[in-house]
């Protein structure tokens, strides 16, 4: 088991660097340094240009140096908590990011659970019923949910509470609590109004988990020992429960890996759209300003997320499935 | 002892013991491509969808016919217009579709304008007619509508913008961009896809881990923010034409890595076969070997899964455009539209903003089961 972690983490390792370094290259894209249009920038607004600090900061992230070795000052800061410097927001990168990532993580592990706890019944149910009218009724409903883009869903429910209830859904926590310390009452204000960003980004991500577990749970359904079990006079529940149902909960947690980068990319533009306190928004206007340390820092972030969420939810997987653990390979 | 054989001395017909009706020697002898076409015509809801998606696509070539206005009309008197609606009967007498007249009053009180019908005024619509003029395609000069708002009067079937343009006409307009963006991207992502996915799954061994990294690495960003980014460092000066193909290799880029993986898995299989040894042994080169023996084989399946990817491409122009980082006008897609129903205020006073979401949806569903059907019957003899 450990050399499995073990392995497993160095594999990781490769890929991390990989996607770091396409993370600089994108940092690099845009023409001349950031410092050059930040000088550029101010000097447009009519601002003085702090010679001062232009030298510290030039020399500070080696500006003046070969490219590689900026790429290595970038890496080796990340690795030590500095990830650079924010020109928008005139802060380090940690100081602006603060609280966003953290509630980015709160919302995609809130819409994982809440596309499994609405997936694993309907999956389930849509398997054993094959062609039945809930199984059709439920694959409609479920592919209209795959279809619908979910900032256009955010949007429109943005709409309709707006009209039939006229209030905003928008947001992640009542107004007195932005800014506001961690306490317990900002925790069941954002709790409250979690709900509505996680239907909204879960539902894509939801419906083509049913249509995967439903396959899935169909094909082992389909296997001998199952005959073989129904031959034997077990009753349909208990034969459902003991094997296939185990089988299908492995399934579970080997989606994450297909899950997380949907409903990562889903919480940002959602965020924009309902102008939640996530990464999404600044992430945004980053981009836009061409602020490309911060903007550079986001998408590493929302990647490391990913890579360690699959991580967790291979190591989980191994926990759980002995083939795997000793050395196969899963079945799909 | 001579033996001697037994030689019946009837005529012998060997059909009569096996025999093929017309239908099924059609069935056996029929291509590949044939069996497929006959399975996705049982496919009655695939067809539809097909259907559906041939008519969109027609529309694009005549966008300018079918528009009532031209894409950038101004009416600078009827700003954030609601829709219109059409009428048959006035006062109970038939007329034809009309419109009433079209005016507003301001509310000084909440600064808004209130559009009202005057009941006094019918207008019928004109059809097949002369009115804003245009470039066909950039090509020439023509002012033939299929449908045109009555003289003096305006024909606002979904309402207006802040310009005052035209909404109807800028979605039939929005639909060239954001119908062939998806087309474009998938035609790039595809031969991507193919060249790579081909010759990892050939070579095997250290091109084949390599590309196997590379499709990791991508898969395992976070698609939409990895998009905005790569969006938001072209250069601002490009053209609007290039910034439309920057933004469709952006979007190829990233989306080829699951036909790529298909490609190869088919290969690494198919490659063992003996038939692919004997064009070896034949002297062939991999190219010709890949290109005429083994990708034939599983062609179908990868239009199939391509079709099923398009959606995702036209969704990933769409929300690049919403958030002001794809497209810029003057280009027009339905995402450039939706920009403009981005901030929930707006939304509210001016709801008829958010018509191009109709269309998005209704491409992406039938793009969806167009490929659902075409995959089934991808596999002709299941």
């Amino acid at each position: 088991m450990l050399t499995y972690i073990l392995r497993r983490i160095l594999t990781m390792i490769p890929t991390l660097v990989v996607i770091s370094m396409l993370v600089f290259v994108i940092i690099q894209l845009p023409p001349g340094d950031y410092l050059e249009s930040h000088i550029a920038e101010l000097q447009s607004q009519g601002e003085s240009v702090d010679e001062q600090k232009i030298k510290f900061l030039r020399e500070q992230y080696g500006l003046d140096k070969p490219m590689l070795h900026q790429y290595w000052h970038w890496v080796i800061g990340m690795l030590q908590g500095d990830f650079g410097y924010s020109f928008e927001y005139d802060l380090p990168v940690t100081e602006v990011v603060g609280d966003r990532l953290f509630l980015t993580v709160i919302i995609s592990i809130a819409t994982i659970l809440f596309t499994w706890i609405v997936a694993f019944p309907i999956g389930i149910y849509s398997a054993t019923h094959q062609y039945s009218w809930g199984d059709y009724g439920l694959s409609t409903l479920g592919f209209l949910g795959l279809a619908t883009p979910n900032f256009l869903l955010a949007l429109v429910m943005l709409y309709f509470a707006n009209v039939y209830f006229g209030t905003s859904i928008g947001g992640l926590m009542d107004s007195q609590y932005i800014d506001a310390p961690w306490s317990v009452g900002k925790m069941i204000s954002i709790l409250e109004h979690l709900w509505i960003p996680v239907v909204v980004i879960g539902t894509s991500g939801t419906a083509g988990m049913i249509r995967r577990l439903r396959a899935n749970l169909l094909d082992e359904l389909q296997k001998q020992y199952v005959t073989t079990g129904r031959a034997k006079g077990l009753p349909p529940g208990k034969l459902l429960v003991k094997y296939p149902l185990r089988i299908a909960l492995n399934f579970f947690i080997a989606d994450i890996g297909n899950l997380l980068p949907t409903v990562i990319s889903g919480a940002e533009i959602v965020a924009v759209v309902m102008s939640l306190p996530t990464t999404g928004p600044i992430l945004l206007s980053a981009l836009q300003s061409q602020d490309m340390y911060l903007a550079g820092s986001f998408l590493m972030f929302l990647a490391v997320l990913t890579v360690f969420g699959v991580l967790v939810s291979d190591i989980a997987l191994a926990l759980l499935d002995p083939r795997i653990r000793l050395g196969g390979s899963a079945t799909k | 002892m001579r033996t001697e054989h037994f030689v019946s001395l009837e005529p012998f017909d060997p059909h009569s013991i096996e025999s093929l009706t017309p239908a099924q020697e059609k069935y056996y002898l029929a291509s590949q491509w044939k069996l497929m076409w006959w399975k996705l015509r049982r496919h009655r809801l695939a067809v539809i969808c097909g259907v559906i998606l041939v008519l969109n696509y027609a529309t694009i070539m005549f966008s300018e016919v079918i528009a009532p206005y031209d894409l950038h009309t101004r009416n600078t008197e009827f700003i954030y217009s609601p829709p219109q609606s059409i009428h048959l009967f006035h006062e109970g007498e038939f007329i034809g579709p009309f419109v009433y007249g079209w005016g507003y009053q301001l509310d000084m009180d909440l600064l808004i304008r209130n559009y009202q019908e005057n009941r006094d005024v019918v207008q019928p619509l004109r059809f097949f007619c002369r009115g804003d003029s245009y470039q066909f395609w950039g090509l020439f000069e023509a002012d033939f509508h299929l449908v045109c708002p009555p003289e003096n009067g305006t024909f606002f079937l979904l309402g207006t913008d802040r310009l005052g343009r035209d909404m109807l006409s800028r979605i039939t307009y929005g639909a060239r961009i954001s119908l062939t963006i998806g087309l474009v991207g998938i035609l790039i992502s595809f031969t991507m896809g193919i060249i790579i996915g081909g010759l990892a799954g050939y070579y095997g061994g250290w091109v084949d881990a390599t590309v196997q990294r590379v499709i990791e690495v991508i898969r395992s960003f976070p698609e939409l923010p990895l998009w905005m980014a790569l969006s938001a460092v072209l250069p601002v000066n490009w053209s609007p034409i290039l910034i439309f193909f920057g933004i469709t290799v952006i979007l190829a880029m990233l989306d080829w890595t699951g036909l790529a993986r298909a490609v190869r898995s088919k290969l690494l299989a198919l490659r063992e076969e003996d038939y692919c040894s004997a064009a070896e042994l034949m002297g062939a080169r991999p190219g010709r070997i890949i290109g005429r023996h083994l990708l034939p084989g599983f062609m179908s399946h990868l239009i199939a899964s391509a079709t099923l990817s398009v959606p995702a491409m036209i969704l990933g122009e769409t929300a690049l455009s919403f958030l002001g980082l794809g497209l810029r006008p003057p280009v027009t897609s339905w995402g450039v539209l939706l920009n403009e129903a981005q901030n929930i205020n707006v939304v509210a006073l001016y709801p008829w903003l958010l018509f191009p979401v109709v269309p998005v949806i209704l491409v992406i569903i039938t793009f969806n089961f167009f490929g659902d059907g075409l995959r089934d019957a991808a596999d002709p003899y299941k």
